[in-house]
């Protein structure tokens, strides 16, 4: 157990590594920083004076290393617009996007799980057909297309809850509901053909057919086999309880993660990007960690030798 | 396909039309039939667009802004009314019904072809190339790809050709996982083996033998890119990242009919109906072809 789980940490800090240098790479490379921010007609002094003041004269493995080093102390530098902490900007709107990211992420574990296990159990039923339309449309109906219908209704029609924002409680209640519901549609689907899945194996017909009662063979065998395939789906969603929202914070004029990083990219504020994508890769990075160790505690077979790809 | 022809009756019984309907649409669910429909709708609309559009998806008339489409009181002269700048709602729904699948169509080409090559080298190879591709594989699957996306975009600034190209990232592990599994699994089985002993070359191993025995679970994958990349795609457009004005595609339309969600909100509808009405008839589509072609992901 104890190899398997460093082969893990050592696979996290691997990751960890390829989004710095992703980010370092791609958004040093693709264009000179001085000319953006400057005005093109700036005096070549004050260009000159610009690189210097950022580093950005220097070989470019120079920089990697510096920025990496900085990066390990939790120093990414400044934002590039404001001149303040781009670590301090992104923990400031951690919070404003967990804020609606937490709730929704209630919802669709309430919502889309025993939806699923229902649907599975009950197959072919009315239940199982409503679950597996719902859950259609969660895939196909984007999020800011369910956005904007949510707000059409809400807001525009009747009027009962604010459309951007955050100024009132009630604001966070259309964000929560668009991210709760797409999300509970896929981990219903997810769920129901996992339990599918189960339900066909030959030890269930043993489990019933040596006549343990059906409520004991679906929580004693047919349950903890599921929750396997359904754990990894739920591990990302805890990974992207950060980075899951960008689309659906910019709809609502919600402050928090997501918006900071549209604007920082519509900015080219190098700086917040890369604070940015590393608190997510951190996020998503941690939750695939706990999700591999959670697969060991729940797949015995696992904790011995390589896990398959 | 070909064993419908199998699942006919061979016996010369009086012909039942119901049964025969009844098989028809067990084979065929209507539902599929539809999909397919509004797949073929969707194609002719992007191959035929510059015949089909009624006026210039740019052309301006300032004396109907904002009008309303059929059935909201509008006119036939503007079927799905005009936006602010008098511009036919119809006219630009078909361009960026045309620049949407152009897109995901390249996008979801780029994905499988390199994928597959990236698969196929690791399966081929071993070692270390294998090694770096797992490792890639890894990274690419760990961070949400809207984020990727958003960073690469942003900052090389935003051509159509890089875009495609980016999104031609999208998912490209998913085809180089299946491709490396199926083509590990091949080499151990008899037929690759037998191949390499009458003295083919790698190229022709890949190419005749194992790639068209993999190719049906890689078709399946690709309808499930094909919609994801329609999503991708517009969400970005939607957020003013993706294509680019005067250029236009459904997110894009969706994105700059929020603003006149009270006073026009049908600017915003169309596109979106298209979206989720190509999307499902994709992923409807792409079911039902796993279901008759590829046994292993059912």
């Amino acid at each position: 157990m104890l190899s398997f789980i460093a082969s893990r940490l050592a696979r996290a800090a691997l990751t960890i590594v390829f989004v710095v240098t992703f980010a370092f790479v791609v958004l040093r490379l693709s264009g000179d920083p001085a000319m953006l921010i400057m005005s093109v007609d700036a005096p070549p002094e004050a260009i000159v004076a610009f690189r210097k003041a950022w580093g950005l004269d220097e070989p470019i493995w120079q920089q990697y290393l510096a920025y990496a080093a900085k990066a390990l102390t939790g120093d990414f530098g400044n934002s590039m617009r404001d001149g303040r902490p781009a670590i301090e900007l992104v923990l400031e709107r951690v919070p404003m996007t967990l804020a609606i990211t937490l709730p929704a992420f209630l919802i669709k574990i309430c919502l889309g799980i025993p939806a699923g296990i229902f649907a599975a159990l009950y197959r072919n039923s009315a239940l199982d057909r409503l679950t597996m339309m719902v859950s259609v449309a969660g895939f196909t109906v984007p999020s800011f297309v369910l956005a904007l219908v949510l707000v059409l209704v809400f807001s525009v029609q009747l009027g009962w809850l604010p459309s951007s924002g955050n100024d009132h409680w009630q604001s966070a209640i259309l964000p929560i509901i668009t991210l709760g519901l797409s999300g509970a549609a896929i981990l219903a689907r997810f769920t129901r053909s996992a339990m599918l899945e189960v339900l066909g194996q030959p030890y269930i017909r043993t489990a019933s057919a040596k006549g343990v009662p059906w409520h004991r063979v679906v929580r004693g065998h047919a349950l903890p086999n599921a929750a396997i395939p359904t754990v990894t789906i739920v591990g990302f969603m805890i990974g992207s309880l950060i980075a899951g929202a960008v689309v659906v914070e910019s709809v609502f004029a919600w402050p928090g993660v997501g918006r900071l990083l549209v604007s920082a990219v519509s900015n080219r504020d190098l700086a917040v990007v890369q604070a940015v994508l590393l608190a997510i890769a951190l996020s998503m990075v941690a939750a695939n960690l706990v999700v591999d160790i959670a697969y060991g505690w729940l797949d015995p077979r696992l904790r011995r030798g390589r896990a398959q790809h | 396909m070909t064993d419908i022809a199998t699942q006919l009756p061979t016996e010369t019984e009086p012909a039942d039309r119901h049964a025969g309907m009844k098989r028809f649409f067990a084979a065929y669910p209507p539902g599929v039939l539809l999909g397919l429909s509004w797949i073929l709708l969707m194609l002719i609309l992007a191959l035929g667009a510059d015949l089909l559009t009624p006026y210039s998806f740019t052309a301006f008339d300032l004396k109907a802004r904002l009008q309303p489409p059929i059935g909201m009181g509008g006119a036939l002269n503007h079927a799905l009314g005009t936006d602010e700048l008098g511009r036919d709602v119809l006219s630009r729904l078909i361009m960026s019904i045309r620049m949407s699948i152009l897109i995901a169509f390249f996008g979801t080409l780029i994905a499988a072809c390199m994928g597959t090559l990236l698969g196929l080298m690791a399966a081929h190879f071993r070692g270390k190339v294998e090694a770096v591709i797992l490792v890639m594989i890894d990274f690419q699957a760990s961070m949400p790809f809207m984020i990727i996306a958003l960073s690469v975009l942003a900052f090389f600034g935003n051509s159509i050709v890089l875009f495609v190209v980016l999104m031609g990232f999208h998912s490209w592990e998913r085809y180089a996982r299946i491709s490396r599994g199926l083509a590990l699994s091949a080499n151990e089985q008899g037929y690759a083996s037998a191949v390499r002993q009458l003295g083919a070359g790698s190229g022709r191993i890949y190419g005749r033998h194992v790639l068209p025995n993999i190719a049906s679970t890689l078709i399946v994958s690709m309808t499930l890119t094909f919609p994801e990349i329609i999503l991708l795609e517009s969400g970005l457009s939607f957020l003013g990242l993706g294509v680019q004005p005067p250029l236009t595609s459904l997110g894009n339309m969706v994105g700059y009919g929020r603003e006149y969600i009270t006073r026009a909100p049908w600017i915003m509808l169309a596109p979106s109906a298209v979206i989720v009405l190509t999307t499902l008839s994709i992923s409807m589509l792409g079911d039902w072809l796993r279901d008759r072609l590829d046994p292993t992901l059912r």
